[in-house]
C-alpha cells in the first residue's frame, strides 16, 4: 500500500493502528481456521468411504471414485449451464439499472431484483416443480422434435420437464440477483470523469460503457461470476426438488434421467443413510469442496493473467 | 463507528423485541381443555425424538394429543429421517427414534448410549401405512395389476400401457397405446424399501434386484418425497408410481392381485397383514420388529405395506426419561391416538391385538 | 407520423438528419409484440394450446424480434455506431424483462397461495398442541429472527474486518490465501455446514446438543464468504484519492478506514450484507440438523430446539397428509410469504439506514 511506504520514514506506530490492523488479521485468520476445521472434519469423516471395500458403498459402486464421478459431472454441468444463462443476463440487468434506466426508477428496479435473492430455496424448488417445469416442457418437446440431431437436445424428451436444463434455469434465477447486485455496485463505482470524458469525445452510450465501465469493472464481474458459481455448485434443496436424478454421465439436457449434483444427492440420501453411506455422502461433500477449489484456482489464474486496475492499487 | 454494520442487527433486534413482547397466544398455561383425561398420572419433562419423516405427521398429532393431556410435558420430534434417527438414538442424541426399519443386527451388536449397560434398544411398531400403486391415465379406472406386471413396469420391461401383460389383466378396460411414465422416489426411503421388498418376494423372476431403500433401476422420472412423487405423477400424462396411500389424493389407485383375487386397498387389510406377520426372531423379548409376510393371501389382505417403529431403550439410565417414554408410547397405541393419526396423517390404525402387544412391551420399559 | 411534424417545424437540420424520430423505439416494440401475439394467436387457434403459455411466449419472442428490428432500422438510418448503441440498449432492457418474468411468476405463486392464512392467528400462535387447522408460525418467526441475528452478529464483523484486511492491509501469502479460500468457502454445501456445526458442538457438549446458536454457527460458515467477497469488491472501488487526501491531512490509517473508506462504500456494503442475510435466512437442511424441530416457543438461543421458518415451510409442506392436508400446505405458503416479507423489511431498513448515513455522492 502506498501509505506504508509513505509512513515508514516517520514510523510512529499508533495504538489505534496496531489494534485495528491486528483485529483485521485475526478476523482473516479466523476464516482460515474455520475452513481448516471444516476441511479436517470432512477428511476425517471421508476416510472410511474412500477406502471402503466394494459392495459396502451405495449404488453398488465398485469404489468411491466410480460412485462420485457421475455426481461431480452433474454438479459441474448444471452449474455451467446455469452460469451460461445467468452471466449475460446479470450483466445486462446491472447495466440497465446502473446506466440505462431512468435515474428515478433505477433504485427501485435494483430493489426488485434484490427481492429474488430473498426467496428461500424451498420456494424456488416448489416453483420449479409447480410452474417452471410445466412451462418449459412444450419447448423441450419442440426442441427434441426439431433439433433432436443436436447431441444436447437428444431425445427421449422428459414428459415432466424436470430435467437438468430446468434445474439449471432455476439455479440461474437464484444466482442472478447475487451477480446482478455485485455487478451493479461495481458499475456504479466507475469514475464519473471517465464516463463523462468518453461521452464528451462523442462516444455513444454503448461505446462509453465498453470503453469506461466494463474495463473498470472486469475484476468485479469475475468476482460476481465466482460468487454465482459458488452458489450454483453448492445449491441443495432446489435441485433436489426440481431435478429427476439418475446415476448417469451424459450431456443431453432434455432427458428424464439427468445426472445428479453432489449437494442435491447429499440432501436426498442423507436422511436415510447409515454406516458407510453417511461417510460416502460426506466424502462427496469433500469432493465438491475440492472441485470448488480447482475451479477457483482456474478462475484466479485467468483473472491474474489480465489483471485489471482498480481504485485501491 | 460504521453504522451500517450495526444497522441490520438493530432492525433485527427491534423486530425481535416486538415479537418477543407477545407470547404465543396458544401457549398460555393450559387450564381448560385438559378435562378429557381421567388418567391419574401426569407426565412432565422434555423428550426429544429424531427419525422417520414418514411418521412426522402422525408424530405431530400424537405430540399435540399427549401434551394436551400433560401440559407440563414437551415432546420434540425432528423428522430428519430414519437413518439419522437410529444413528442419533444409538449415539445418545435422541431419547427415542422413529424408524421405517427395525434396528439392524450390526446396530444391535453395539452399545446404546442412553440405555443401561448391557441393555439394548427395542422396536415398537406404531405406524402402518399402506403403499398404493397410483396412476394418472385419462379415462382409465379400476386398473388391475399383479406383482409380475408391476415389477415389469417399474423395471422398464413393460413400456406401454397396451402391453399384452397389462391387457391380459384388464380385459374390459380401454388402455391407451401410450408409453408409460414411471415415477419413483429420488431420495432413499422406507417406502421404496417396502415396495422393492414386496416385488422381490412376489415377482422373483422379473424383479431381479434385492430389496433396497434406493430405487434400483434407471427408469422414468424420479422425484423427492411423497409430495414430489405425487406432483410429478399428477403433472405427467400416462404415469404410474408407488406412493404412501396418504399422499395419493387426486390419483387413481390400482387393484392388486393377492392370491387369486384382486384386492382394493384398505387400511384394515394393511393392518391385518401386519398383525398376522411373525415377529422377527433372535431379538430381545420385547422387541416387536415385524417380518412382514409379503405373501399373505387372505381375503382383502394388502401386503404392500410399510411399518414404522418407535425405537426406545429396554432400560434407560435415567428413570424419569423411562417413565416419560413409557407414557408416550402407551398413549401412541391407544385407540384415540391411532384414530387421530389415521385422520390427520392418513395412516392405518394398528389392529387391536397388535396395539395390545405393543402396550405390553412398552410397559416393560424401565 | 412524427417525422412529418419535425420536418414541418424546421429546415433539414444537420444535427437531426441521421436520427430516428422520437417514439420509433416504442412503436417498434409494440409492433413486435403485436406480430408475435398474432402468430401465437394463430397457433393457439389451430392447436388449442394453453392460453397463458402463449401470452408469455408472445412477450418474450416479441421482445426478441424488437431487438432485431430496431438494430436493422437504426443501421439503415443512423449508421453502425448508433445501431450498436440501440441494440445494446434494447438487449439490456430485454435482459431486465426476462429477469422480471420469473420474479413475477414466483411472487404470484407465493402471494396467491400464501394469502389464505395471512391472518392474526398465524403471527400470534405457535404450533404447540395444534392438530389440523389453525395454529401459526410465531415460534418459527422468532426462531428465524434470533438465529439470523446471531449469525449476522458473528459474520458481519468477521467478514467486514477480513475484507478490510484484504483491501487495506493484506499483502503476501496470508492475503492471497484468504482471498482464495474464501472463494472455496462459498462452495461448501449447506448441509455440510450443518454437519460441521453439529460435530463441533457434539465434541464439547455431547451428542444430544441442539440449540439456535449452533444454527447461527452453521449459517455463519455460509454467510461469511458472501460478506467478505462482496465487501472486498466494494472497498476496492473506493478511490485512492480519498485515502491519500486523508493521509495527507495526518489522519491515522485506522481512522481513515473507519471514517473515510467505510462511509464512502456504505451503500454497497449494505447491499452485500443484505444479500448475505438473504442467502442464509432461507437455509433449511443445516437448521433441521442443528436447530431441530419443535412446535413450541423458545426464546433461548443457547438451550433446546428452536424452530425456524424454512424448516417450518419444509415440514409443513412435506408432512401435508390426511384430512387437513390443505391447512398444512396453506401454512407452508404463508410461512414462505412471511419469510420473503421479513427479508424485504430487513432490506428496506438496511437501505434507509445506509441512505441516512452515507455521504452525499455524485450519483
Amino acid at each position: 500500500m502506498t501509505s506504508a511506504t509513505l509512513s515508514t520514514p516517520k514510523a510512529k506506530a499508533r495504538l489505534g493502528d496496531r489494534v485495528f490492523s491486528a483485529s483485521t488479521v485475526v478476523a482473516g485468520s479466523l476464516i482460515l481456521a474455520t475452513l481448516a476445521a471444516v476441511a479436517i472434519f470432512l477428511v476425517v469423516q471421508s476416510l472410511p468411504a474412500i477406502f471402503a471395500k466394494a459392495g459396502t458403498l451405495p449404488n453398488d459402486a465398485a469404489n468411491f471414485w466410480t460412485y462420485v464421478w457421475p455426481l461431480v459431472f452433474g454438479t459441474i454441468w448444471a452449474a455451467l449451464l446455469a452460469l451460461i444463462v445467468a452471466t449475460p443476463l446479470s450483466i445486462g440487468i446491472a447495466l440497465f439499472i446502473s446506466h440505462y434506466a431512468p435515474r428515478r426508477v433505477a433504485q427501485s428496479l435494483g430493489y426488485i431484483i434484490d427481492l429474488l435473492a430473498a426467496v428461500p430455496s424451498v420456494v424456488f424448488g416448489l416453483w420449479g416443480i409447480a410452474t417452471l417445469s410445466g412451462f418449459v416442457q412444450p419447448f423441450y418437446t419442440w426442441l427434441g422434435a426439431n433439433l433432436g440431431w443436436f447431441p444436447l437436445f437428444a431425445p427421449p424428451i422428459s414428459g415432466t420437464g424436470r430435467t437438468i436444463l430446468t434445474a439449471a434455469l432455476v439455479l440461474a434465477v437464484m444466482v442472478i440477483p447475487i451477480m446482478t447486485a455485485i455487478c451493479r455496485e461495481v458499475f456504479l463505482q466507475t469514475p464519473r470523469l471517465h464516463e463523462e470524458a468518453a461521452l464528451a469525445l462523442g462516444a455513444t452510450r454503448w461505446e462509453m460503457v465498453r470503453m469506461a465501465v466494463l474495463p473498470f469493472a472486469r475484476s468485479g464481474i469475475i468476482s460476481a461470476i465466482m460468487l454465482g458459481l459458488g452458489r450454483a455448485l453448492g445449491e441443495t434443496l432446489a435441485i433436489a426438488m426440481v431435478l429427476s436424478p439418475a446415476i448417469v454421465v451424459k450431456f443431453a439436457v432434455l432427458q428424464a434421467q439427468s445426472p445428479n449434483t453432489i449437494a442435491a444427492n447429499i440432501a436426498l440420501q442423507f436422511p436415510e443413510a447409515t454406516g458407510v453411506s453417511v461417510n460416502a455422502l460426506i466424502a462427496s461433500g469433500l469432493v465438491l469442496f475440492v472441485v470448488t477449489l480447482l475451479i477457483n484456482m482456474l478462475a484466479r489464474y485467468i483473472v491474474n493473467r489480465r489483471k485489471a486496475f482498480s481504485g485501491a492499487n | 463507528m460504521n453504522l451500517k454494520r450495526l444497522g441490520a442487527p438493530i432492525v433485527l433486534a427491534v423486530v425481535a423485541t416486538i415479537a418477543l413482547s407477545s407470547c404465543a397466544a396458544n401457549e398460555a398455561p393450559a387450564e381448560s381443555g385438559s378435562t378429557t383425561t381421567a388418567a391419574a398420572e401426569k407426565f412432565s419433562g422434555t423428550l426429544n425424538g429424531i427419525g422417520s419423516s414418514a411418521q412426522g405427521a402422525a408424530q405431530t398429532t400424537w405430540v399435540a394429543g399427549f401434551q394436551q393431556n400433560n401440559p407440563d410435558a414437551t415432546i420434540n420430534y425432528d423428522p430428519q429421517g430414519s437413518g439419522a434417527g437410529r444413528t442419533s438414538f444409538i449415539s445418545g442424541a435422541a431419547d427415542f427414534a422413529g424408524s421405517d426399519a427395525a434396528l439392524k443386527d450390526t446396530e444391535l451388536a453395539g452399545a446404546f448410549a442412553l440405555c443401561a449397560a448391557g441393555t439394548k434398544g427395542i422396536d415398537l411398531p406404531v405406524y402402518i401405512s399402506p403403499i398404493a400403486i397410483a396412476y394418472n391415465v385419462d379415462g382409465l379406472k379400476d386398473l388391475k395389476l399383479d406383482a409380475d406386471t408391476i415389477a415389469g413396469i417399474f423395471s422398464g420391461a413393460i413400456t406401454t400401457w397396451d402391453d399384452a401383460k397389462i391387457k391380459a389383466l384388464n380385459k374390459d378396460a380401454t388402455l391407451p397405446s401410450a408409453p408409460i411414465t414411471v415415477v419413483h422416489r429420488s431420495d432413499d426411503s422406507g417406502t421404496t424399501q417396502n415396495f422393492t421388498e414386496y416385488l422381490a418376494a412376489n415377482a422373483k423372476t422379473v424383479w431381479t434386484s434385492p430389496a433396497s431403500q434406493t430405487f434400483p433401476f434407471q427408469v422414468g422420472d424420479a422425484a423427492k418425497g411423497t409430495s414430489g412423487v405425487a406432483d410429478a405423477t399428477k403433472n405427467a400424462a400416462n404415469s404410474i408410481t408407488y406412493i404412501d396411500e396418504s399422499g395419493s389424493a387426486g390419483l387413481s389407485i390400482a387393484q392388486l392381485k393377492v392370491g387369486d383375487s384382486f384386492v382394493k386397498l384398505s387400511a384394515a387389510g394393511a393392518a391385518d397383514v401386519v398383525s398376522k406377520s411373525p415377529i422377527a426372531s433372535g431379538r430381545e423379548d420385547n422387541d416387536l420388529a415385524i417380518a412382514i409376510d409379503r405373501t399373505n393371501t387372505d381375503k382383502n389382505a394388502w401386503p404392500l405395506v410399510l411399518v414404522s417403529y418407535v425405537i426406545a431403550c429396554q432400560q434407560y439410565q435415567d428413570a424419569d426419561k423411562a417413565a416419560l417414554v413409557k407414557g408416550y408410547v402407551n398413549y401412541i397405541v391407544t385407540d384415540a391416538a391411532q384414530k387421530a393419526a389415521a385422520e390427520q396423517a392418513g395412516s392405518a390404525p394398528l389392529s387391536a391385538d397388535l396395539a395390545k402387544k405393543v402396550a405390553a412391551a412398552a410397559a416393560t420399559i424401565k | 407520423m412524427t417525422t412529418a411534424t419535425l420536418r414541418a417545424t424546421s429546415l433539414p437540420n444537420s444535427l437531426t438528419a441521421g436520427k430516428l424520430p422520437r417514439g420509433t423505439t416504442w412503436m417498434v416494440l409494440v409492433g413486435s409484440w403485436i406480430v408475435f401475439g398474432a402468430i401465437f394467436g394463430v397457433i393457439a387457434a389451430a392447436g388449442g394450446g394453453a392460453k397463458s403459455f402463449n401470452i408469455v411466449g408472445a412477450v418474450f419472442f416479441g421482445t426478441v424480434l424488437f431487438d432485431v428490428v430496431i438494430f436493422v432500422i437504426s443501421l439503415l438510418v443512423e449508421g453502425i455506431r448508433k445501431a450498436q448503441d440501440r441494440l445494446v440498449t434494447s438487449l439490456v432492457a430485454t435482459a431486465f424483462i426476462i429477469a422480471l418474468l420469473p420474479l413475477i411468476s414466483l411472487a404470484w405463486t407465493v402471494v396467491s397461495n400464501g394469502l389464505a392464512r395471512f391472518d392474526i392467528a398465524f403471527f400470534s400462535q405457535s404450533m404447540r398442541n395444534v392438530i389440523g387447522e389453525g395454529g401459526g408460525a410465531l415460534h418459527a418467526i422468532v426462531g428465524t429472527l434470533l438465529v439470523t441475528l446471531a449469525a449476522a452478529i458473528i459474520s458481519v464483523p468477521i467478514g467486514l474486518l477480513t475484507s478490510i484486511y484484504l483491501v487495506e492491509y493484506g499483502r503476501g501469502m496470508l492475503a492471497r490465501g484468504i482471498t482464495f479460500f474464501v472463494d472455496v468457502m462459498t462452495g461448501i454445501p449447506s448441509i455440510v455446514a450443518g454437519l460441521f456445526a453439529y460435530a463441533l458442538f457434539a465434541l464439547f457438549f455431547g451428542p444430544g446438543i441442539r440449540s439456535g446458536f449452533m444454527g447461527a454457527i452453521a449459517l455463519s460458515v455460509l454467510m461469511i464468504p458472501v460478506v467478505v467477497r462482496s465487501s472486498e469488491e466494494i472497498l476496492r472501488l473506493v478511490p485512492n484519492e480519498l485515502r491519500e487526501a486523508s493521509y495527507a491531512l495526518g489522519v491515522p490509517k485506522w481512522l481513515t478506514v473507519l471514517r473515510i473508506v467505510l462511509p464512502t462504500s456504505l451503500a454497497g456494503l449494505t447491499t452485500g450484507i443484505m444479500l448475505a442475510i438473504a442467502r442464509v435466512i432461507g437455509e433449511t437442511a443445516p437448521l433441521l440438523i442443528v436447530c431441530g424441530f419443535t412446535t413450541s416457543m423458545n426464546y433461548d438461543l443457547f438451550k433446546d430446539r428452536m424452530m425456524t421458518l424454512p424448516v417450518f415451510v419444509y415440514t409443513q409442506y412435506t408432512q401435508a397428509a390426511g384430512l387437513n392436508a390443505q391447512a398444512s400446505i396453506d401454512r407452508a405458503w404463508t410461512a414462505a410469504l412471511a419469510l420473503i416479507l421479513i427479508v424485504m423489511l430487513l432490506n428496506l431498513a438496511g437501505r434507509i439506514i445506509a441512505k441516512i448515513f452515507a455521504p452525499k455522492y455524485g450519483r
